[in-house]
């Protein structure tokens, strides 16, 4: 250390041995696992002001070949009625006019009381919704009673707010059935979340709307509400190009909530196409 | 999105054993929405020749009538059918005359020679570049499932059966991978003594 000392920088800082202490560890190794330890931690983009900048990039990506858009082709509802709440949806996954997947899983069972629909940007929805899943179940160990549907759907509208205008991409529907009987919300990426009876989400949702409002009424019987959310999502994947796959209807009961079915496109045209012949004669 | 992909659709002709055959799908739609079911991109020019044309709807429509009249004109003056190798010249060079406004269009030819009843098929981009292969032509928005397809279900000296197998398979598969094609299809399996149009059932999402 001579040559330090005959320097005169044998008392800098940078000289000093460094007594790494536990706590030290601790927080040198979360900033390397964000988001591990916890959710809500994402990477920042590596320029400043995201708010602002990326929307310019998102803007300008036709010049820079800079392309961070997701798949948005969906068709998905939910609507209550005297039996509880139905969710329908269907099962394809597109980016651009490419095909990826006719099998995706656009409901998630977030626990037995409380179901969430995914439309928008598939890997935001996935994220959040699990998220979503553990806070739920946090309040219920907390709390010991179940969440409401209602502070469920404001725990996702306050992320959606918190990243706002960040790019994230999703149009969700909340089912669940609490005290309050059966609830359903709609929660976007915008930071809009609003209760209500009939809702309708995604590229193909024109489409359904139109089949589900000329059928809907509160006192449907359970197997005419099923069947009017199936048909509505099939008429959607009729007419929307990047909705198809597999019809998959959810009833949400006092009980929790219900697989239906989940039926193959292909499989329901020719069936409607039969009882229409049919119907002819 | 291109203008060629505003309409959506596909088309695939392959040559087999002294038979060509050549499929369409049957959507119209208007970029993401399936205006009707029942539009065929196939026409029939000549007693064993057909013309799948994939794109711009509207072009569609206009090349096929305008060829549809230079054909004409040649037959009446020449006094004999257009041979399907001609045909294709005169598309080239159709399309190569609006080369610097195109019509958004990517023509398949099929067909039999009249006289030798060679098999003949071919395509080009939307200017009139032709492209004469041996194997099988392909076009449209599922152009690259297409060829993944053909490529691999292809093979020498098909029989006309088994053509509409391959064909069809090629088809249905291919455009089950793309948004904007499908809805139906439709094949033309063409022979020396007779056309067969078969309709197929298809997914309709």
């Amino acid at each position: 250390m001579a040559l330090a000392e005959i320097c005169n920088i044998s008392d800098a800082p940078y000289m000093k041995m460094r007594n790494f202490t536990t706590s030290d560890l601790e927080q040198e190794s979360q900033r390397y696992v964000s988001n591990l330890m916890n959710p809500y931690v994402l990477q920042a983009p590596p320029f400043e002001n995201p708010v602002e900048n990326l929307n310019k990039i998102q803007a300008s990506s036709d010049k820079t070949g800079i392309k961070i858009e997701f798949d948005h082709g969906t068709t998905t509802l939910g609507f209550k009625y005297k039996g509880g709440v139905i969710l329908a949806v269907d099962s394809r996954a597109t980016g651009g006019q490419f095909i990826g997947s006719q099998t995706m899983k656009k409901i998630v069972e977030i626990n037995q009381f409380l179901l969430g629909t995914l439309a928008g940007g598939a890997a935001d929805c996935v994220y959040w919704d699990r998220v979503l899943a553990k806070e739920c179940r946090l309040h219920e160990l907390r709390n010991k009673e179940r969440i409401s549907v209602a502070a469920a759907s404001k725990i996702m509208a306050n992320i959606a707010h918190e990243y706002k205008g960040m790019g994230l991409s999703m149009g969700m529907m909340l089912a669940g059935y609490d005290k309050r009987g059966p609830g359903l919300y709609y929660v976007d990426s915008e930071g809009s979340r609003t209760p209500g009876n009939v809702f309708s989400v995604g590229s193909g949702s024109i489409y359904a709307f139109g089949v589900l409002d000329s059928g809907y009424h509160w006192d449907l019987e359970d197997e005419a509400a099923q069947e009017l959310g199936r048909r509505a999502i099939y008429h959607a994947t009729y007419r929307d190009a990047y909705s198809g796959g597999i019809v998959r209807v959810y009833h949400m009961t006092p009980n929790g909530w219900i697989n239906i079915s989940n039926t193959d496109c292909m499989e329901l045209h020719y069936k409607y196409e039969e009882e229409k012949k049919n119907k002819k004669h | 999105m291109s203008i060629l992909a505003y309409n959506g659709g596909c088309v695939v002709a392959m040559r087999g054993k002294d038979c060509v055959a050549i499929a369409t799908d049957r959507r119209f739609g208007v970029q993401a929405q399936t205006i009707e079911t029942d539009f065929e991109k196939v026409f029939q020019f000549n007693p064993r020749m057909f013309v799948g044309l994939v794109g711009l709807q509207t072009d569609i429509l206009t090349v096929r009538d305008r060829l549809m009249f230079r054909k004409n004109l040649y037959e009446t003056r020449e006094n004999r059918e257009m041979q399907p190798a001609r045909f294709a010249a005169m598309l080239s060079s159709f399309l190569y005359e609006h080369r610097f406004g195109p019509y958004f269009i990517e023509p398949v030819i099929a067909g039999l020679d009249p006289k030798t009843l060679e098999p003949f098929i071919c395509n080009m981009d939307l200017i009139g570049c032709p492209n004469v292969p041996d194997d099988f032509v392909v076009a449209g928005t599922c152009g690259e499932q297409l060829y993944g397809m053909c490529e691999t279900l292809w093979k020498p000296d098909l029989e006309p059966n088994q053509l509409f197998e391959v064909i069809s398979q090629a088809m249905i598969n291919a455009f089950d991978r793309d948004a904007i094609s499908g809805w139906g299809a439709t094949v033309y399996i063409i022979e020396k003594d007779k056309i067969t149009v078969k309709t197929l059932k298809t997914r309709m999402d």
